[in-house]
């Protein structure tokens, strides 16, 4: 039977008129559709096709008439909401809008209406109020911002822990989803083993490493360096953990931290003794000597990387990872020169350094001075990337300036033989941290050499082969200026203490067997189902240099202009919120 | 809080519903005296908000003086300088008696206005028509051939066309003209000629089937012809008419007027009813005909920014790559980019108009105050500019932004009125 409906002074071009009565057309339960205004002409058309209906009598050239013929009449409701919604929408089915950027949330979400993902790296005291933002769309949060109060990361993540989404930070520094880079993250082939970890740095060594031993990476999913701490209580790790552990390409889990809090601690392992995949973890500055059923303990960063390729390609696990790779290059050093100085810019490597060398040098236990995480005996490591380094100045693993004043001032030390340090590769690095270098490695090294002493540089050159800074190049850079280039910060930090004469031994790992598996059901959200099995499709807040590595592979992105509310007017950001 | 509804946002969907559901149109041309009562007197209308005949800019003062010579109430400049000093004459907003008025926007009893119907809700909206370029009175001329122009129009052109419209069914749909005007490459403020060519086509046959001498009809169809901006006082009145029916949604953040008197540009919100939020005018930036600078230009004026709080105009300046150039923007990429900006602080697109340049995306619609504070972006708007002295005219065209403190007044007031602060 034929319905007609006339909407009276409602004119649209006759082009969209056709389409519409091609979508209508396609309807189920729909058998025929005739969309066009009331002209005489159409409404001989309508006429000739055998769809005309006394009620276009009344319809003239400036109302849209709508036949439609169908066994149902409860279809016209319907025809008339999807005309209405056509209408409505006519843009948005209409191919992909470039916008260079945008500067509203609403804006955003209709520019990547299916995004699910925040990237937001704005100054830290407008960070929580984005991520609160980003839940409410029912976005994941990626907060690269640091210098959040840890009270509005509680609340964040218990929020996002309702929502079934994912805060990640904040202070998260890098992030690997489905291969794509995002943030200051090396570019790491794809493969199965999902990387969990509360330390950027650490991720990237593991994940670094992971890729130069052949094997591949499903996702690195950062939680921020205080999610294992008492108040937060890993609320995003035990997520993210069992997000791989049901997301099927993720066949080994690797997890990073440093020592956490002891009751999260626990909470953390029991979670990974309930997992149906293997699992390597590591807390830093651990001694594990035994590893559980199928979670295996390791040492270093290092350790962590090769049990997870073994694991990830089935081989047997070794009782010890932690050796000594080559030769120990010989040190011609004077009397004077006792003392190593780490100087870093990543957190979890220097603290990786001031463990192995605490236990090199038999402390006992870690040193911590205001400023260092390792001060004994004229010894050094610091982490430059510390917010007591970096006050109004950029990370040194995006800037040179303050290592190279603190390569100055330890070369004039005259106690000082070795010089470590951590060269970060990836997106978000320095273009060419070692050409960067390389001047004050060579003018204190001659200028010492010149006072008849030798001065020695180690490096930990961390990143991949598709770093954009191009691993290979960097290497020779580094070594033609005489510095002993390691593959890993374990294998630096070992060749630095074997150069002053002492021998690191670590023991063999024992493997128990657990007598019960723990019980307990594993719980993943849609929503972080959904992150892990496809690529992200990311709003970025801030750093607009992000938006790049994630377009650049595959994934996509909107670039969301971040500027504080009403130009940082406070009185009237306080009327908005009260009037949002 | 915010009466039958519960949020902002939902408030302010029902302002922007009333728009996009407004239908307008054009029914009549009368003499202004017999749809605004105030103007029986020595009462003349002007654009913006409020303002003294000492406070108004050259082009304002100048269209005074061209009104008090039209309406004979001095028998020339001197005279009519003295009337107006010596306050004789009293002044009246054009928003304030539901009428609109392009730049000077002075409006006086026998001026000939356009009656916009808006048949949704039944109310009415009046402009004066354009009355072609050069020496004209929107601009402060008010030399013989102005007065002589005015008085044709009331004699000949405002009749002829009533009874043209008369002899319509229902007068004529407006959104259907702009509808099809915008596709044709009209923003509908800085350029009208397809939409004046529209209206043309629909007037014309009615024009010729009236009983007024041919020598009137051919006047009269040549003046329409020869006037490529006649729609825009058509969609001036068209735009007052579509908000103020928006604006009996007595709540939200909506943009439901933007006006400007050449000292102060004023905005209203949906939730603030007839209070008028104003901050100092801008000076538009353009191109300027050869002789002219930008140093003599006149400050922003004008009640045509109504054409924008609708959603079109400088917002919609993407439909319209012929001027975007003409309004100083680089070319069609800036374009597009004006109008991108524009939704950042708009609530939605309105479905009528589509815009075949913009991917069919409807004209903005809805300005959110909040969202305009927000972001710093404030509404754009497409220009002619006038000559700061009175009776040069026009001496170029461009752009212009409404100035943020008007907004954020608006919003403190409203957030005031909620009990919020």
């Amino acid at each position: 039977m034929l319905y007609s409906i006339i909407q009276e002074n409602s004119y649209q071009d006759s082009v969209n008129l056709m389409l519409l009565t091609n979508k209508i057309s396609m309807m189920d339960g729909v058998h025929q559709a005739s969309i066009m205004m009331g002209t005489p002409a159409n409404k001989e058309i309508f006429q000739n096709t055998g769809m005309y209906t006394d009620e276009l009598d009344q319809a003239g050239p400036n109302d849209m008439c709508i036949v439609i013929r169908t066994d149902h009449a409860e279809k016209v409701t319907e025809v008339l909401a999807t005309i209405e919604a056509e209408l409505k929408n006519q843009a948005v089915s209409s191919s992909k809008q470039a916008f260079e950027s945008v500067r509203t949330w609403d804006k955003a979400m209709k520019t990547l209406p299916n995004a699910n993902l925040a990237l937001i790296s704005v100054p830290g005291q407008y960070a929580a109020e984005k991520a609160e933002k980003a839940l409410d769309h029912g976005l994941h949060a990626f907060i690269f911002s640091d210098n959040v109060d840890i009270h509005d990361e509680l609340r964040l993540k218990q929020k996002a822990a309702e929502k079934g989404l994912l805060v990640m930070g904040p202070d998260c520094g890098t992030g690997v989803f489905s291969g794509i880079p995002i943030a200051f993250a090396n570019v790491i082939t794809e493969g199965n083993i999902g990387v969990v970890g509360a330390s950027g740095t650490g991720i990237q060594e593991v994940t670094s490493l992971i890729d130069r031993l052949g094997g591949g990476v499903s996702h690195a999913i950062g939680t921020g360096g205080r999610d294992l701490s008492d108040t937060i209580g890993a609320i995003t790790m035990l997520n993210a953990i069992q997000g791989l552990e049901k997301h099927k390409d993720t066949e080994v889990i690797a997890v990073i931290s440093k020592p956490p809090a002891k009751e999260v601690r626990n909470q953390v392992v029991q979670l990974l003794h309930r997992l149906s995949k293997p699992v390597v973890a590591i807390f830093v500055g651990e001694e594990p000597q035994t590893h559980e059923g199928s979670v295996y303990y390791a040492s270093t960063l290092e350790e962590t990387a090769m049990i997870a390729v073994d694991l990830s390609k089935g081989r047997a696990i070794q009782a010890n990872y932690n050796k000594l790779n080559g030769e120990v290059p010989s040190a011609a050093l004077r009397p004077e020169q006792t003392t190593i100085k780490g100087l870093y810019s990543g957190g979890t490597l220097a603290y990786e350094a001031a463990v192995l060398m605490s236990k090199g040098l038999e402390l006992g236990q870690l040193i911590h001075e205001d400023g260092y995480l390792l001060k004994a005996g004229g010894h050094e490591v610091i982490d430059l990337g510390d917010d007591k380094y970096t006050q109004g100045k950029p990370h040194p693993m995006i800037d040179p300036e303050t290592r190279v004043h603190y390569i100055k001032q330890a070369a004039q030390d005259e106690s000082t033989a070795i010089i470590l340090l951590d060269i970060v590769l990836g997106y978000g690095s320095h273009d060419d941290m070692a050409g960067a270098l390389l001047p004050v490695i060579q003018n204190t090294r001659s200028e010492a050499a010149a006072k008849g002493r030798n001065l020695y540089f180690v490096a930990a050159l961390c990143g991949t082969a598709n770093d954009p800074q191009n691993y290979e190049e960097q290497k020779a850079k580094l070594e033609q200026a005489g510095v002993i280039v390691k593959e890993s910060n374990n294998q630096a930090v070992r060749t630095a203490l074997a150069m002053m004469g002492i021998q690191l031994q670590d023991n063999d790992k024992t493997h128990s067997e657990v007598k019960q598996t723990m019980q307990g059901e594993i719980q993943v959200s849609e929503a972080i189902a959904e992150l892990l099995s496809s690529k992200p499709r990311v709003i970025n807040i801030g750093l607009k240099k992000f938006t790049h590595t994630i377009s650049s592979y595959g994934g996509s992105t909107v670039q969301y202009d971040w500027r504080p509310i009403a130009g940082g007017n406070e009185k009237m950001r306080r009327i908005l919120s009260l009037l949002s | 809080m915010y009466g039958p509804y519960t949020t902002i946002d939902e408030a302010n969907q029902a302002v922007i519903q009333k728009i996009v559901a407004g239908a307008p149109f054009l029914v009549d041309v009368v003499p202004a005296k017999t749809v605004v009562e105030e103007l029986n007197g020595r009462v003349l209308l002007h654009a913006g908000p409020p303002i003294q005949f000492e406070d108004m800019t050259g082009p304002m003062q100048g269209a005074c003086v061209g009104a008090c010579l039209f309406e004979g109430w001095a028998e020339d400049e001197q005279q009519a300088m003295t009337l107006l000093k010596q306050g004789e004459i009293t002044f009246i907003p054009c928003h304030h008696v539901q009428a609109v008025g392009p730049m000077g926007g002075i409006t006086s009893a026998n001026m000939p206005v356009v009656v916009v119907e808006n048949r949704t809700d039944g109310n009415r909206a009046y402009c004066t028509m354009n009355e072609g370029i050069g020496k004209v009175l929107r601009f402060g001329a008010y030399s013989d051939e102005v007065i002589l122009r005015l008085k044709w129009m009331r004699d000949v052109l405002g009749p002829t066309l009533s009874r043209a419209l008369s002899l319509t069914e229902n007068g004529l749909n407006i959104n259907v003209m702009i509808a099809k005007a915008i596709t044709m490459g009209d923003e509908f403020h800085q350029r009208n000629i397809a939409a004046s060519l529209v209206f043309l086509k629909e007037i014309t046959p009615y024009i010729l089937r009236t009983d007024l001498s041919e020598e009137h009809k051919s006047a009269v169809v040549e003046f329409l012809a020869d006037t490529d901006q006649f729609f825009l006082n058509i969609a001036m009145a068209t735009s007052k008419a579509v908000l103020d029916a928006a604006r009996t949604i007595e709540h939200g953040t909506v943009v439901t007027a933007m006006s400007r008197n050449g000292q102060n540009f004023g905005i209203r919100i949906s939730g603030m009813g007839d209070e008028w939020f104003t901050a100092p005018v801008n000076t538009p930036q353009g191109l300027f005909f050869t002789g002219y600078s930008q140093d003599m230009a006149n400050p922003d004026i004008g009640d045509s920014a109504i054409t924008e709080a609708f959603g079109v105009g400088g917002m919609a300046m993407v439909a319209a790559p012929g001027v975007t150039r003409f309004v100083g923007a680089g070319g069609f990429d800036d374009a597009l980019a004006t109008s991108n900006e524009m939704t950042e602080i708009c609530i939605d697109h309105n479905p009528n108009f589509t815009i075949p340049t913009w991917n069919f995306q409807g004209t903005c619609l809805g300005i959110d105050a909040r969202k305009v504070v927000e972001t710093g972006i404030t509404p754009v708007i497409n220009t002619g500019i006038a000559h700061k002295e009175p009776g040069v005219g026009q001496i170029g065209a461009g752009t212009v932004r409404a100035p943020l403190a008007c907004f954020e007044k608006a919003l403190e007031a409203y957030a005031l009125k909620l009990g919020l602060i």
